[in-house]
């Protein structure tokens, strides 16, 4: 019989609430891309970092503050966007966040330890609460994408179609938003803001460019975010670093080849001369 | 029984877009709408699927429970989207049987990978073949090369002949003389 290592034993919790946002944030992260918004992933994550240090400098459960600023924000998203000049929201809402965020980590002295924490991602302090927040994000953020994915889909490849049939498109869009915000939020406080981030941005990427087709990529983005995630999760603990960084190495190791391959077989198929 | 009825229409975004119009169209019928650019052909369309246009006089009226499918002028942007055209096909409801043996043959590759009147044919065809009583088309035949602007008419009378009606905004004369029922010449308020 197979003995695994002590430290995977004593860390099963972080480990699965860290997998479990690992197949949820690259499925978001296909339908970011798809919106063209993914500096929303970086907006919300940052968002979801200053609202928990604020929380923590009132008093208040981090966890709550971080969803509460996160939804507050994708909330209002839609009358914020018509408002401001074009493509300016999510670039702005991510410079605020990350500026509140320092501030306050570096003039509360309770408050720097979560800030730390939430820069570096301390995946490995997960306690129940945040593997209920996971499954629960998980469930939730699974039964709507596999409700309302061909409706995202229409919304953004046919969007004058959907309109005209008369589609719930308040109710989709808002919905997306909300279940982005609050998951975006929620991993920002065990894999960090950047490796939240790279989650989100990474397999997405690699899956647009590779896929056969859409069900190819919902399938391929988790999968490869998985596995990096399997092997930032033993390498960090193994060697003792800073889970966020490490989860972001391992995305950008694999993405690599990927993107090489990608590139080739553009060559290749520009070899062969195009459709047109 | 008709489909759609405008009386007296004038439709526009910030001001209207165009002289007053009336007219019907029925299951089965094909209506064409021609004018200059700027003659507001499309915001009308725009209008009649209620999609953002303003009606500033005259008024809509629409069968009950109208099911809408509309095709836009410009595709939407696919660069790397990982998509095939089944997949295309299968958001909308449309179904495959029928489309023309070249383009069936490529419905399992991505859509950005196939050229641009490929693309623009299937998707043109999702919503021709969505499930749907009121077609409005805005240049069907915009990228189509010959062979496939040739066989339009009758893929457009076929669809009509299911029940649909149809109200079409075509550049080419060609086009809305062999298929359409009937042209409806549009100006704008600036005439």
């Amino acid at each position: 019989m197979t003995d695994f290592p002590p430290q995977l034993m004593l860390f099963w919790r972080p480990g699965l609430t860290g997998a479990m946002l690992a197949l949820l944030l690259p499925l978001l992260g296909l339908y970011l891309r798809l919106r063209q918004e993914y500096w929303a992933a970086l907006a919300y994550g940052q968002l979801g970092a200053a609202g928990a240090l604020g929380a923590l400098a009132l008093g208040a459960p981090h966890i709550a503050g971080g969803l509460a600023l996160g939804l507050a924000v994708a909330g209002a998203k839609h009358r914020l966007e018509k408002r401001l000049p074009p493509a300016g929201l999510f670039p702005l809402l991510f410079i605020l966040g990350w500026s509140i965020s320092l501030l306050l980590a570096a003039n509360l002295p309770g408050v720097e330890r979560l800030g730390a924490a939430l820069f570096e991602g301390q995946l490995y302090f997960a306690g129940t609460d945040m593997l209920c927040g996971a499954a629960l994000a998980l469930v939730v953020g699974g039964l709507f994408l596999w409700r309302t994915g061909r409706l995202l889909l229409l919304a953004s490849l046919c969007p004058v179609h959907f309109h005209a049939q008369r589609l719930p498109a308040w109710r989709v869009r808002a919905g997306f938003d909300l279940l982005a915000a609050a998951s975006l939020a929620l991993a920002v406080m065990s894999l960090g803001v950047m490796g939240a981030f790279a989650l989100v941005f990474i397999p997405p990427w690699l899956a647009f460019a590779l896929a056969p087709g859409w069900r190819a990529a919902l399938v391929a983005a988790p999968a490869l975010a998985l596995f990096a995630y399997a092997l930032a999760f033993a390498l960090a603990l193994i060697h003792d670093q800073p889970f966020g960084p490490t989860l972001a190495l391992a995305l950008g190791a694999l993405a690599l080849p990927g993107a090489l391959a990608m590139r080739f077989a553009g060559r290749a198929e520009s070899g062969k001369g195009t459709a047109d | 029984m008709n489909l759609l009825q405008a009386v007296r229409l004038s439709a526009g975004w910030r001001r209207p877009a165009h002289r007053p119009v009336s007219f019907t169209l029925a299951r089965g019928e094909i209506l064409a709408l021609a004018g200059p650019n700027g003659a507001g052909k499309s915001t009308l369309l725009a209008a009649l699927a209620g999609s953002g246009a303003r009606v500033f006089s005259g008024s809509i009226h629409l069968a009950p429970a109208l099911r809408i499918g509309f095709q836009a002028q410009h595709l939407p942007p696919l660069a790397s989207v990982p998509l095939s055209g089944v997949e295309l096909l299968a958001l909308t409801g449309a179904r495959p049987q029928g489309l023309p043996e070249p383009l069936a043959a490529c419905l399992h590759r991505r859509l950005d990978r196939l050229s641009g009147g490929q693309r623009q044919y299937l998707f043109l065809w999702s919503i021709l073949q969505a499930p749907a009583d009121l077609l409005l088309l805005d240049e069907p035949g915009n990228h189509l090369d010959k062979a496939m602007l040739a066989g339009l008419p009758s893929v457009l009378r076929a669809r009509a002949g299911q029940g649909a009606g149809i109200v079409l905004v075509s550049h080419d004369a060609e086009l809305a003389r062999t298929c359409c029922d009937r042209l409806l010449r549009m100006e704008s308020c600036d005439d």
